[in-house]
C-alpha cells in the first residue's frame, strides 16, 4: 500500500462534478480516495492520466495481448503510453462478461460482482458496453485470470472481442413487454450458447453480431447495430379491442386520434368509423407498431407470431454505415423445432460469412460486394420480393439463366410453404 | 495462480435474476401506460400489475454507486433490478404504494428519475479517453456535460417523440445512429511516424484498410514505411487502429460534427441514417460548451415545430431541409452534399421544392 500517494490535481475533471446528472468523476474519485482498498493507487494514477488527456486532448492507451487460459478473446488489453508518469495504472485491462439476457440482476449477484472487482480490479464497472457486455474496467495483467475465475465460478462467462462472434443483446421483451412476439431471452441464449467456440476462439474474417428485438420498435437497435437482427413479427391480423378503441377516442377526442394515429399510418391502413371503432386493412399493414405504441390498451400484435431476420447492419468503417436488410420475412418461433431452425439458419449464415468474407469485412459489406442473390443462394434461403425496396432499375445484368431462376423461385416457394405451414404460400 | 480452465457456460440463465412477478407473467403481458415520467405500469393477462421506475446513471459506475443502487433495490424494490440499452437502471415493484418511496430514494441518491416516453433518454456512448485506444475525444465527459444541460428533458416527457442522442469519439461511430449524433470528424490527414511503421504495422493490412486507396507502401529515409496521397485522403482514421503511427488524432484539427435524423425503430417511417448538419465545432473539454449550444439549438427547433409523434428525421422530412436550416440557423455548405458511393440517390431528382 502506497500510503504516500497523493490524489492528483484534476482541475478540469473537477468541473464535471457539478450539475444534476450523476458524475463518473465523483465515482472515480471515491475509488481513488478509499485508501483501505487495493485499487486506490491505480485509480489515483488513472485520474492523473485522464486529466492529462483533458489537458492535451489526446488518448494515451495502447492495445496488446492479454487473455485467460483456454480463450483467445474477451479481454480488452490496455497499456498506458504514459506509464512513467502514472505507473500504478500502466495496465488497465477490461474484462467483457456476458450478462443474463435483458440485463436483469439480483442485488445479491451485483454485490458479489462488486466484491470480486474490489479484490482484483479497479472497482470501476460499465453497465453496459455497446455490445451488451458488463465491462469490468481496469485490471492488471496478473489479476485478469483470478478475476475471470471468480466471475466464472459465479456462473458468468467471457464475452466476445476481436474478429469473433460478439456478445449479444435482447430487449426486455417477454419479461415485461406486451409487444413481444417471441421469447427473446430464449433465442438469445440458445443461439449464442450454441456458438461459443466462435466467440471465445476468434477465427472469423471480422466481428459478427446478433441482436434480438421483440417487435419492430427494435429497442436493441438491431437493424443497424448487428449483422444478424432478429426482430419480432406477426403475420395475421393485429388484435383490436373495439371497446378500448372507443374509450380511447372518448378520452382523447376524434381529432387527436385522426391526427396522431389514423393519418400517421404509413400505408393508410387505418380508418376511424362513425361509431368510433377502428377498421384495419391488415393486408397492407406493414407492422410498423405506431398505432399499437399509442393505443397500448386497445391494439396488439396478432397471434401468428415469429421473427423477421435482417442481415448486414454495421457502423461506419469501412464503406459507411449500413442497415441490415431482410433475408427472412417471417419465421415462426414458437416450438422447439422453430428455435432449432433459427439456430440452423444462423449457423449457415456464419459459415457462409467465414468462407466468403474478406479480412476485416462485415456481412453488410460482403453483401454489397457479392450481391444479395449470391448470399441467399449460399446460405440456402429463398428470395422474396419483401427483400427489396423495388426490383432492379438498370438492365446491366446477364439473364440467360432466367428459366433456371424461375424454377428455383418456385421450388423455394414450395419449401417455404412446407416449413412455415400453408399460410405463407397462399398470400 | 491455479491453471483453471474456464467453464464455457455462455449466457447465464435468466430465471435466477428475474423479478418473481416478471417470471410469473413471462410472455403474457397485456398493456402498459405511464403514470408519470420515469414510471411504467404494466398489466398482465393474469391481472397482475408491475410498476417500473427508471433512473439515469453515469454508466461508468464505481462499486460504491452500484452498492448504493443495490441498497435501494433491497430496501424498496424486492432485491431486483435491470438495465436498459442506454444504461438506465430500472426497479420493478408489485405495489403502486412502493413507487413514491422508491422515487424519493433514487432522488436522494442523485439518480434522476425519467427517460421514459417522449423524453430525451441517456446518451448512448463509447469509452473515450478513459479506456479506448483510438479516441479523439472523451465519451463519459461529453455525456455528463450534455446530460447536465438536458436533464430537464430527461425528467419530463415534453418532446414531440422520443429523442435519442449518441456520441462517438472517432469516425467509426460506435455510438450508433441517433436523432442527434455527436461524432468526431478529423480534418487533416494522419501524420506518419516513419520510424515506427516498419516495426509496428503490417503494411498490406493498413493499405487494404483505407476506404479510398490513398495509402501505399514506401521507403522513407531508407526504412519501410507508408505514404498517403493527401489529395485522396478524407481523414477517416481507418488506418490508425491497425497502425498507431498513422497519427490521426490531433488536439486542434480533430473537430466535432453533428448529425441528425437517424432512427432504428420501424414505427411510422423506415429506419434511417443520421445526416450531417454541422461540423468543425471545437473539441473543448471539460464541458464542450460549443457542442452543447449547437445541440440545444437543434432540440429547441424540433421541440417548437415538430408535430406529435414525429421523430427528428420525420419532422425534417415533412418541413424539408431548407426550412430545417432556416429554423436552426445552421449553414448549408458543399460539405452537406454527399459525394460518397450511392450519393446521387440523396440529390433531389424532382421539382418538389419549398420556398
Amino acid at each position: 500500500m502506497t500510503d504516500e500517494k497523493k490524489m492528483p490535481k484534476t482541475p478540469m475533471l473537477d468541473q464535471l462534478e457539478t450539475g444534476p446528472w450523476p458524475s463518473f468523476v465523483s465515482g472515480l474519485k471515491r475509488l481513488a480516495k478509499d485508501e483501505t482498498k487495493p485499487y486506490s493507487p491505480m485509480m489515483k494514477d488513472l485520474l492523473g492520466q485522464l486529466e492529462l488527456s483533458y489537458e492535451t486532448r489526446k488518448g494515451y492507451w495502447k492495445g496488446g495481448t492479454v487473455g485467460v487460459i483456454g480463450y483467445g478473446g474477451g479481454v480488452i488489453p490496455r497499456f498506458s503510453e504514459v506509464a512513467e508518469q502514472f505507473p500504478e495504472s500502466s495496465e488497465f485491462h477490461t474484462l467483457r462478461i456476458m450478462p443474463p439476457a435483458g440485463m436483469h440482476y439480483t442485488t445479491d449477484v451485483l454485490r458479489k460482482m462488486c466484491d470480486v472487482w474490489e479484490e482484483f480490479g479497479s472497482g470501476l464497472i460499465a453497465l453496459h458496453g455497446q455490445s451488451g457486455d458488463i465491462m469490468f474496467q481496469g485490471c492488471s495483467t496478473k489479476n485478469v485470470q483470478p478475476a475471470f475465475d471468480a466471475f466464472n465460478d459465479m456462473g458468468f462467462d467471457m464475452g466476445g472481442a476481436g474478429p469473433a462472434l460478439r456478445t449479444s443483446m435482447s430487449c426486455v421483451g417477454h419479461a415485461r413487454c406486451e409487444h413481444s412476439c417471441y421469447d427473446e431471452p430464449r433465442a438469445h441464449r440458445t443461439i449464442i450458447n450454441e456458438f461459443l467456440d466462435e466467440m471465445h476462439r476468434p477465427a472469423m474474417p471480422y466481428k459478427f453480431k446478433f441482436k434480438f428485438s421483440g417487435c419492430p420498435n427494435d429497442c436493441t437497435n438491431s437493424i443497424q447495430r448487428s449483422d444478424f437482427a432478429v426482430i419480432g413479427m406477426w403475420r395475421d391480423a393485429m388484435k383490436v379491442d373495439q371497446k378500448e378503441v372507443q374509450a380511447f377516442v372518448a378520452e382523447k377526442g376524434r381529432s387527436y386520434v385522426i391526427d396522431n394515429i389514423i393519418t400517421r399510418c404509413p400505408t393508410q391502413s387505418l380508418r376511424l368509423s362513425d361509431d368510433d371503432t377502428l377498421e384495419v386493412d391488415n393486408r397492407n399493414c406493414v407492422r410498423c407498431m405506431h398505432c399499437i405504441n399509442v393505443m397500448t390498451k386497445a391494439l396488439a400484435p396478432g397471434d401468428d407470431r415469429g421473427v423477421s431476420v435482417l442481415l448486414g447492419g454495421k457502423r461506419t468503417l469501412k464503406v459507411g454505415d449500413l442497415m441490415g436488410t431482410v433475408i427472412i420475412p417471417f419465421l415462426p418461433l414458437k416450438t422447439d423445432e422453430d428455435y432449432a431452425h433459427l439456430v440452423d439458419i444462423s449457423r449457415r449464415t456464419m459459415e457462409f460469412f467465414m468462407d466468403n468474407a474478406l479480412e476485416h469485412e462485415r456481412t453488410g459489406e460482403m453483401i454489397e460486394r457479392i450481391g444479395l442473390g449470391n448470399v441467399m443462394a449460399g446460405i440456402g434461403l429463398p428470395l422474396d420480393p419483401n427483400m427489396v425496396s423495388h426490383p432492379r432499375t438498370n438492365p446491366y445484368v446477364r439473364m440467360d439463366q432466367w428459366d433456371e431462376a424461375v424454377a428455383e423461385y418456385e421450388e423455394g416457394r414450395k419449401s417455404n410453404a412446407k416449413s412455415n405451414g400453408d399460410q405463407g404460400a397462399k398470400s | 495462480m491455479s491453471a483453471r480452465r474456464a467453464v464455457e457456460s455462455g449466457v447465464p440463465e435468466l430465471e435466477p435474476y428475474l423479478h418473481p412477478l416478471l417470471k410469473k407473467n413471462y410472455g403474457s403481458w397485456k398493456w402498459h401506460d405511464r403514470p408519470r415520467p420515469g414510471v411504467l405500469h404494466h398489466v398482465a393477462h393474469s391481472g397482475d400489475e408491475v410498476w417500473t421506475v427508471r433512473a439515469g446513471t453515469q454508466r461508468q459506475l464505481d462499486v460504491y454507486t452500484v452498492r448504493a443502487l443495490c441498497d435501494i433495490g433491497d430496501r424498496y424494490a424486492d432485491g431486483y433490478m435491470r438495465f436498459t440499452a442506454r444504461s438506465n437502471v430500472e426497479f420493478m415493484v408489485a405495489n403502486e404504494a412502493q413507487v413514491a418511496p422508491l422515487i424519493e430514494a433514487l432522488g436522494k441518491g442523485g439518480f434522476p428519475v425519467g427517460g421514459t416516453g417522449n423524453s430525451i433518454s441517456m446518451i448512448s456512448h463509447t469509452q473515450g479517453w478513459l479506456h479506448c485506444d483510438i479516441p479523439a475525444t472523451d465519451a463519459s465527459g461529453v455525456v455528463k456535460a450534455l446530460m447536465d444541460e438536458l436533464h430537464e428533458e430527461f425528467i419530463h416527457e415534453r418532446m414531440p417523440n422520443k429523442l435519442r442522442i449518441s456520441t462517438s469519439c472517432c469516425e467509426i461511430n460506435c455510438g450508433g445512429q441517433a436523432d442527434i449524433a455527436i461524432n468526431i470528424q478529423h480534418t487533416k490527414p494522419p501524420r506518419i511516424n516513419h520510424d515506427l511503421v516498419g516495426n509496428v504495422c503490417e503494411r498490406p493490412t493498413v493499405v487494404a484498410r483505407c476506404p479510398v486507396a490513398a495509402i501505399r507502401p514506401a521507403l522513407v529515409n531508407g526504412k519501410p514505411s507508408l505514404e498517403i496521397d493527401e489529395r485522396k485522403c478524407m481523414c477517416c482514421g481507418a488506418c490508425y487502429p491497425p497502425c498507431p503511427p498513422m497519427m490521426i488524432n490531433d488536439p486542434e484539427n480533430s473537430r466535432i460534427a453533428i448529425w441528425v435524423g437517424g432512427k432504428h425503430s420501424n414505427a411510422r417511417s423506415k429506419p434511417s441514417f443520421h445526416k450531417l448538419v454541422m461540423a468543425n465545432l471545437p473539441n473543448n473539454p471539460p464541458r464542450w460548451p460549443e457542442v452543447a449550444a449547437a445541440v440545444k439549438g437543434i432540440i429547441r427547433a424540433y421541440q417548437g415545430d415538430a408535430h406529435d409523434w414525429e421523430r427528428m428525421g420525420e419532422w425534417i422530412e415533412r418541413i424539408g431541409w431548407p426550412r430545417f436550416f432556416t429554423l436552426t440557423g445552421l449553414p448549408f455548405t458543399k460539405f452537406h452534399v454527399d459525394n460518397w458511393r450511392g450519393s446521387r440517390g440523396s440529390l433531389n431528382a424532382s421539382t418538389h421544392l419549398r420556398f
